[in-house]
């Protein structure tokens, strides 16, 4: 009797123990599922971002030109015949470009039809003759095929952007133009080819001649003066505060303030910019160089919290190791501790960069917002930078820019990729030194 | 100053020494003498101040915030706590070698090198080589690591980074090494190498070491000092503390009553 009720009782608990196994087994596995329902699930949202920004984008890199047969017509260009530089830099190629594509499409046109015509082409394309007529001047009296950039209204039916409808959304052609873009298609008058205009020009009003390189160099040359200024000083700052300062009210105050500029808005560093570099430093408006220095105030924190979490994470027995050799303070600092917590900096470094690439709000406050055409050829010169360029695109009119906004956003992106890469050799680099 | 000493004399002493943790007071009025040319180990349980004891001889103190002496303590005659003394230029007097085996991240001829690098204690690469050779040799770890010396130390075992970190040490050519709880890290077999050590180095340096081990205190040393809650109790040579200890309480703690 007693013996059966043993071996119940262990029979039982031997139950509950397999009962246990089993429910603490389900919960790993429901753990796990959950685990990879998260990672799948911020994939597919990561998936349908990019996604619709290459489908919306990828356009944005191809450009639609138009043959046009140009009369190099010296009664238009050089009516006296004196082939004066001056006279060939300002005739008027506007007509020459319209009376060829007059000649093909509406040879009778009326003063409408011409200015339809006109409306055809990008103003691209005077330049374009311009260029060749000052180039070579012979060209004056022949006639030649020239593939002219087409306005961005054609470009933008051409790529299939907008319905070809009259009226449709989007679709700013009246019936004549879209008359005369099927004639061009069918005449094989019509090409799209890569669009090197988009990465060698700067903004421009007109669509199809805005070009994002402008605003690239203004973000090489703000990361670099940002990276110059908050490295160094950041680096020297942790460094200080980690191994020299004394640990007192003063630091305490000085960690916590740090601390809280982390977390303080961008703009407001961008009124501080503002007031500061521009008011009283009177630093050039809306410069690579004003803007660096206010992306630097706002990487400082980071990179000194980075930096002296770094420093924390070096073994204390290191530095008593370097002491007991006599090795003085600064010669523990620079020889051993800080060469250990570098890819520590880097990374934090790096963090603080990607986060300066992307603020847009600071740089409106310093008027880096304006419209800027030229490529600026020192961190002095006026310039756009990448996110600024695409909030100024966003929010532009034109059906036209919607490309190009998400192909800037694919530069932008391609620029963060690159600098995470070159932070990925660098602290690599440093890492197998060892 | 006087190099070759006879065994014997006073290398270090210390004479109503306080040391104060911020409030906490860790010794009270410690009168030791380190003699030169052997091992004196310090023994007592944890908190008894004998590493706090040993980390003023080369000033190691300094790095703990709010650690503050009070008395005297000298080296050769010598005040080391005084305002003159050069801290950098002590501590390549002295010597230390850790607990935890710590080398550098380096490789292991870079560790060696370290030292006589910082005090321009060599001057070529042949002379630092002659240096880094001699030191493994000393510390038993040449034979054992000469065809990979540019590989990085810590990938040596805990016994052998141990030796490296004593190789270390004595490239500087200190006159006293100063040893914390050495072999509290190590398995049997390299522990004794690490004594067998010790015994050969007493003959060109003057030796301290804490240890937690009685056993090892009466393998090495030649003196012993008993302290137990910040005080000195007792110094004698080791055969005459373990064998006929004057104090109730270095009796208790030797034969294990307490500790």
């Amino acid at each position: 009797m007693t013996e059966m009720a043993q071996t119940d009782t262990a029979v039982r608990s031997m139950d509950a123990v397999a009962a246990r196994l089993k429910s603490r087994y389900a919960a790993e596995r429901r753990f796990r599922a959950l685990g990879l329902g998260a990672i799948l699930l911020s994939v597919a949202f990561l998936a349908i971002l990019l996604g619709s920004i290459v489908q919306k984008g990828w356009t944005g890199f191809i450009q639609t030109q138009v043959a046009v047969a140009v009369t190099f017509d010296p009664q238009v260009i050089d009516p006296d015949g004196s082939r004066d530089p001056l006279a060939l830099d300002t005739a008027d190629y506007a007509t020459l470009v319209r009376n060829g594509m007059a000649a093909r499409l509406a040879p009778d046109a009326d003063r409408n039809a011409r200015r339809d015509l006109t409306g055809m082409v990008s103003t691209m394309a005077t330049e374009q003759l311009r260029r060749m007529v000052v180039a070579n001047p012979d060209i004056i009296g022949t006639t030649a095929t020239v593939w002219v950039l087409a306005s961005d209204k054609i470009d933008m039916v051409v790529k299939g952007q907008v319905p070809r409808q009259l009226g449709a959304a989007g679709n700013a052609l009246n019936d004549r133009q879209l008359g005369w873009v099927a004639q061009l298609e069918q005449s094989g008058q019509v090409r799209t080819t890569f669009n090197t205009t988009f990465f060698t020009a700067g903004d421009s009003r007109a669509p199809e001649q805005a070009g994002i390189w402008g605003a690239v160099v203004g973000s090489f040359f703000s990361l670099a003066i940002t990276l110059l200024v908050s490295f160094p000083l950041g680096v020297a700052t942790a460094v200080y505060l980690e191994e020299f300062a004394p640990h007192n009210r003063w630091t305490d105050l000085i960690e916590v303030n740090i601390n809280n500029l982390a977390a303080v808005p961008s703009v407001v560093f961008g009124l501080l910019g503002l007031a500061v570099f521009l008011n009283v430093f009177h630093l050039p408006r809306s410069s690579p160089l004003a803007g660096g220095l206010v992306l630097a105030l706002i990487c400082l924190p980071t990179i000194i919290i980075a930096g002296r979490a770094a420093l924390k994470a070096v073994p204390p027995s290191i530095r008593q190791a370097a002491a007991g050799l006599g090795a003085s303070p600064l010669q523990i600092v620079a020889h051993h501790v800080l060469p250990l917590a570098m890819p520590g900096m880097l990374t934090g470094t790096i963090l603080g960069m990607a986060r300066a690439l992307g603020e847009t709000a600071p740089l409106l406050m310093i008027g880096m917002v304006a419209f800027i055409v030229d490529i600026p050829k020192s961190p002095v010169d006026p310039s756009a930078v990448l996110p600024v360029q695409i909030y100024l695109w966003a929010g532009s009119p034109e059906r036209a820019f919607v490309e190009k906004t998400s192909a800037a956003i694919m530069v932008l992106l391609l620029f963060l990729v690159s600098m995470n890469m070159v932070a990925i050799v660098l602290r690599k680099k440093f890492e197998r030194r060892w | 100053m006087n190099m070759v000493q006879p065994q014997g004399t006073a290398k270090v002493r210390s004479r109503g020494l306080d040391v104060f943790y911020g409030e906490k007071q860790a010794l009270f009025g410690v009168d030791l003498d380190i003699r030169a040319g052997e091992v004196t180990a310090l023994i007592g349980p944890s908190g008894c101040g004998k590493s706090t004891f040993l980390r003023c001889i080369n000033r190691m103190n300094d790095l703990v915030d709010g650690a503050r002496v009070a008395g005297s303590l000298t080296l050769d005659g010598d005040d080391i706590y005084d305002r003159s003394v050069d801290v950098v230029q002590l501590r390549a007097k002295v010597g230390m070698v850790f607990q935890k085996p710590n080398p550098f991240p380096k490789s292991i001829y870079d560790n060696v090198a370290y030292g006589p690098r910082i005090h321009g204690k060599a001057a070529d690469q042949s002379e630092l080589d002659e240096i880094v050779m001699t030191s493994l040799e000393k510390a038993g770890l040449l034979k054992e690591v000469k065809d990979r010396l540019q590989e990085s130390g810590t990938g040596l075992s805990g016994g052998q980074q141990q030796r490296l970190c004593i190789a270390r040490a004595i490239a500087v050519e200190p006159e006293i090494v100063l040893m914390d709880e050495p072999c509290s890290a190590l398995d049997p077999i390299a522990t004794a190498k690490v004594e067998e050590l010790i015994d050969e180095l007493r003959e060109n340096y003057t030796i301290v070491i804490v240890t937690h081990s009685m056993q090892q205190a009466a393998r090495v040393s030649q003196r012993t000092a008993f302290f137990h809650l910040g005080k000195l109790i007792e110094v004698g040579d080791t055969e005459q503390i373990f064998t006929n200890p004057q104090e109730p309480l270095t009796q208790g703690y030797i034969t294990g009553r307490f500790g």
